[in-house]
């Protein structure tokens, strides 16, 4: 299926719906005077896309707009999960007194409009959509770091989350430029074609991916490109720390996978995917891998904030993603978008009950959860050790499925010192999660400690997503079903 | 029920983990009562069990079977044979006993319990599991109710001791978790069920493989498999040199949690390897197992025989002596005798009676004194002297005293080594002297001498505490006099795993 611009206007009802919203979010926010009600259009808005989306598991796969984006069930599980992230984080943001004092309709427009970035970015066909999809979410993003009013740190952020972007895309975009020297196209299948033909110089062709995978590394978090997400998470409305950490992550991988597997390899049987000969980036992303996980998880050993900690377990958990990659297996991408499910279930968890802390007391410093289960908060802290135990891997919980799965396409595949690299990692990223359940479990509070409330819109979060993960750790069937009947692209 | 009599005794405990949530906390006694009627089923069917059990069958009974996960051959899939049966009594018994052992605690009553109940099911669940992946996910159960036992209830070193053995453990089980997966891929079709991995170990290969260091050590795939999950058990047993973990987590724990701690916990690393290093990986067993497994064992009975002779903490003592018994257990499983493995699995039950029982006497003393502190008594027979006597029973049984059942599994277990090693057999019959040398100078420290007079006043042991102990000291006496009512449990199941790893022995 190959269609023109009208005919492709039938399969874009998710990203039109989409784009209605947010027009409509900005009108009413001249005329409204309500602002909490712009929230409630904002999450209707991402209902009707979301259920757009899942109609269009109904139709054939197939390039939109002339090859600009694609149709398949890769692109609609990234839409889904853009839009799950997206409607969990307004949810979120309801009962989280940072964003009560600034401008609701600007806040959850541009939300939406990161959202509808994440769309294009998992549907890109061609380099130069990726190009654009990818810069519509960093923008968003930016603006959304910086979103505090009169706040130092969340300004300084911003700005850092900006230089960072603006050399991680140029480096990106010259890599591109390189690609199109050498195949004469931006279009995914033709660049394949050409480069199996394998007339490519392998150096440049090398060098191009690497250049490429900075502007994609540089959203996936994983090490060198990584040095703006501890500054950037910690200074961002930790509503917006959660978005970026599950769904910019979540879009970041489904563009790498896109571009690196059915663009640059080959699919051979068994699920096996072959590499251009000589062009080694499989390798190099295994180092990428290793080193990326190691540093995120000993970098998080001594933080004392805790969204600084989570930003450097992400990066750890980049590295375990990663692992899926490298194997060039099926398997392995499957378990990848398995993990990124339970990621996004996990991480929003455990953001949430900062959340609620930071509304209590103001502080995200680990000290601020001292003895919370003594002071009222016992629920959210049994929920906090649920989704951190299960960030370690431990069963019975979500986590450790995601991660099973990992292990067992490394170890299918053969890759043992990988497997063992991972697993000390787990063991290491133990001890900084459970220096947090410590904190409140272990340490009694002292009289100056603000006792814990909940409100029953977080309670009622706190319960569905950790139900969820401990759910997931029980009885996975029908999510892997799921996930992996999503592993399919449209161009092989 | 009796179908299903082993989901029963594992899941019972968790219903009433469900049942003490939905408590008030602020009724103590109403949850502790409930938690012990949670608890009286898994002892009541494991009666039921005994007598039912089929002696002269050595392959699975009770055996349950439902998939769980299909797409990954993943079942829900349990069962017992003469290797487990004894722990999972062992289980039931001991759980429902440390309930009343709990009852003086008072501070986060309804957390307790339900952590409790909680490591109860995760206990029952790793001795009856015959699926792998189960098999993992019980193993791993029961660390986070164990973490926040230690870490919450515990002595002042509590933080430390729980992250300390939490840290260890998990390293241990992800070791596991690779051999899982790697024996897992080997097999065809893919399979996590044990009798299924058994049945293929012919293809776990044996050939060294290519690479450092597996080329200088002569291993195979079978070989590098058998170390991990070796070390992962080594780590639970605790073995020398993994061992550091358990005197910091038996003293720091509130007494009851000592007590399934040496009672159960560490057994599930010996009942590890039995239950799966030795059938699934027959070949590296021979080739690993002997002299490596029972030097190790020596070397555990007489650096924790000597270790615990040098403590001042009476519940360090205990805790020492526990590394030295495991020992026996792991030298009578490394002979490959009739005598050597049915003593070693009897003497994981003796250990588990007798060093029950020797906790619970450290904490009768501990709550009453709030210090364990060996030489800061003296007299306390005079004192006490109901609380002596049973003290006395409960140190001649882990001393190794003819009548007592610990004599039993000792002289089994050295039994069989004379026949293999003879140098170790007699290296570790002096583990026995070292035993009799520090447990008879803590009673004479502790019980016999002029009265200190602190504690001229202190209250004899009461009715609670005399109920948990009488039956363990029943059991004792018992199996001192008549071993066959375990033995016979053990006999079919543990000479048939013999004789899968025998042809191995060159």
């Amino acid at each position: 299926m190959d269609l023109g611009n009208l005919e492709s206007l039938k399969f874009f009802y998710p990203e039109a719906i989409l784009t209605g919203t947010i027009l409509l979010l900005i009108l009413l926010d001249l005329v409204l005077p309500g602002k909490k009600t712009l929230a409630f259009l904002a999450v209707v808005g991402s209902f009707f896309s979301l259920w757009a989306t899942l109609e269009l598991y109904q139709a054939s796969p197939g390039w939109l707009f002339h090859r600009m984006i694609i149709l398949d069930n890769f692109s609609l599980f990234f839409k889904v999960v853009s839009l799950a992230a997206a409607l969990l984080v307004i949810w979120i943001s309801l009962g989280c007194r940072e964003i009560n004092e600034i401008h609701h309709g600007e806040y959850y427009t541009i939300l939406l409009t990161s959202t509808l970035g994440m769309f294009f970015m998992a549907s890109a066909s061609n380099l130069l959509m990726a190009y654009l999809s990818l810069e519509l979410v960093s923008i968003t993003s930016y603006i959304l770091t910086g979103f505090l009013p009169h706040n130092r740190r969340s300004s300084e952020a911003a700005l850092k989350y900006l230089i960072y972007g603006a050399v991680a895309s140029g480096t990106m975009i010259y890599g591109m430029s390189w690609i199109f020297g050498m195949t004469g196209t931006l279009d995914y299948a033709r660049i394949s074609e050409v480069l199996l033909q394998g007339q490519a110089n392998r150096v440049s062709l090398f060098i191009a991916l690497v250049f490429i995978l900075a502007g994609f590394g540089y959203k996936i978090v994983f090490v060198p490109f990584h040095m703006w997400s501890p500054d950037v998470y910690q200074g961002a409305p930790t509503p917006i720390t959660a978005f970026l950490s599950v769904g910019s992550n979540a879009a970041g991988t489904a563009i790498l996978i896109r571009f690196f597997f059915p663009a640059v390899s080959r699919l051979a049987e068994g699920g096996n995917w072959l590499f251009i000969s000589g062009v080694e980036w499989p390798h190099f992303l295994l180092m990428v891998s290793m080193v990326t996980m190691t540093l995120g998880n000993l970098c998080a050993l001594n933080q004392q904030n805790l969204k600084r900690l989570l930003a450097y377990s992400g990066i750890a958990h980049a590295g375990y993603i990663l692992m899926g990659l490298v194997v060039l297996n099926n398997d392995g991408l499957k378990a990848m978008l398995f993990y990124i499910v339970v990621y996004l279930i996990m991480n929003l968890g455990a953001f949430l009950v900062v959340v609620m802390v930071a509304n209590e007391t103001g502080k995200e410093e680990i000290g601020a959860y001292r003895g919370l289960a003594w002071r009222g908060g016992a629920i959210p802290a049994v929920c906090m050790a649920i989704f951190l135990f299960s960030l370690t891997g431990l069963p019975p919980l979500a986590g450790f499925v995601g991660k099973f799965f990992l292990f067992a396409a490394v170890i299918k595949q053969g890759f043992y010192l990988l497997a063992v690299v991972g697993i000390i990692n787990s063991v290491i990223s133990l001890y900084y999660y459970a220096g947090v359940v410590k904190t409140m479990f272990l340490d009694f509070p002292e009289p100056t400690d603000q006792y814990i409330t909940m409100t029953a819109n977080t309670a009622a979060l706190l319960g569905v997503l950790s139900t969820l993960t401990v759910f997931f750790g029980l009885y996975w069937g029908p999510l892997v079903q799921y996930t992996n009947q999503s592993l399919k692209f449209f161009i092989k | 029920m009796t179908e299903n009599v082993l989901s029963w005794m594992t899941f019972s405990p968790l219903a009433g983990m469900v049942v003490v949530l939905l408590l008030p906390s602020a009724r103590h006694n109403l949850i502790r009562w409930v938690s012990a009627l949670a608890t009286l089923p898994p002892l009541l069917l494991g009666v039921w069990l005994y007598g039912h059990f089929d002696r002269a069958n050595p392959g699975f009974q009770f055996v349950e079977k439902a998939p769980w996960i299909p797409t990954y051959n993943i079942q829900y899939f349990i069962g017992v044979d003469g290797i487990s049966i004894s722990m999972v009594l062992l289980t039931a018994l001991l759980t429902f006993l440390c309930i009343f052992a709990s009852w003086g605690i008072d501070k986060g009553v309804k957390g307790y319990f339900a952590l409790f109940l909680m490591l109860d099911t995760g206990m029952m669940g790793v001795f009856v599991a015959l699926d792998f992946f189960l098999f993992y996910i019980f193993w791993e159960v029961m660390l986070l109710p164990m973490y926040f036992l230690i870490g919450i209830w515990g002595g002042p070193r509590r933080e430390y001791a729980a992250i300390k053995f939490f840290l260890y453990t998990l390293f241990g089980s992800v070791l596991m978790l690779l051999a899982i997966l790697a024996l897992y891929f080997t097999t065809e079709p893919h399979t996590f069920d044990m009798t299924q991995l058994i049945a293929q170990s012919g293809k776990y290969g044996t050939s060294v493989l290519p690479m450092w260091p597996f080329n200088r050590l002569g291993w195979g795939f079978q070989h590098a498999v058998w170390m991990a999950l070796f070390i992962g058990f080594a780590i639970k047993i605790p073995a020398f040199p993994f061992h550091t973990w358990l005197p910091d987590a038996h003293v720091e724990a509130p007494t009851a949690i000592s007590v399934i701690l040496a009672g159960i916990l560490l057994k599930m690393g010996a009942y590890g390897i039995l239950r799966i290093n030795y059938p699934m990986l027959p070949a590296a067993t021979a080739d690993l197992a002997y002299w490596f497994l029972g030097a190790l064992g020596t070397w555990n009975i007489i650096y924790g025989a000597l270790c615990a002779m040098a403590q001042k903490d009476l519940k360090k003592l205990v805790a020492y002596s526990s590394v030295s018994h495991m020992g026996y257990v792991m030298l009578g499983m490394a002979t490959f005798t009739p005598q050597g493995i049915n003593g070693a699995v009897l003497q994981m039950f003796n250990h588990g009676t007798i060093t029950g029982m020797l906790f619970l006497l450290v904490g009768v003393i501990y709550d009453r004194a709030h210090h364990r502190d060996i030489d800061g008594f003296g007299g306390l027979a005079e004192v006490m002297p109901v609380y002596t006597g049973v003290t006395a029973v409960a140190f001649f049984a882990s001393m190794g005293l003819p009548g007592l059942s610990g004599f039993i599994s000792e002289v089994l277990v050295l039994l069989g080594a004379w026949q293999k090693y003879a140098i170790l057999s007699i290296l570790g019959a002096s583990g026995v002297i070292l035993t009799a040398g520090y447990l008879l100078w803590t009673i004479q420290r502790v019980y016999l001498g002029a009265i200190n007079e602190k504690y001229k006043s202190l209250p004899e042991i009461n009715g609670r505490e005399l109920f948990t102990l009488i039956p363990l000291g029943i059991i004792v006496i018992i199996l001192g006099v008549y071993p066959n009512a375990v033995l016979d449990l053990l006999r079919a199941s543990l000479d048939q795993l013999n004789q899968i790893v025998i042809p191995h022995l060159s």
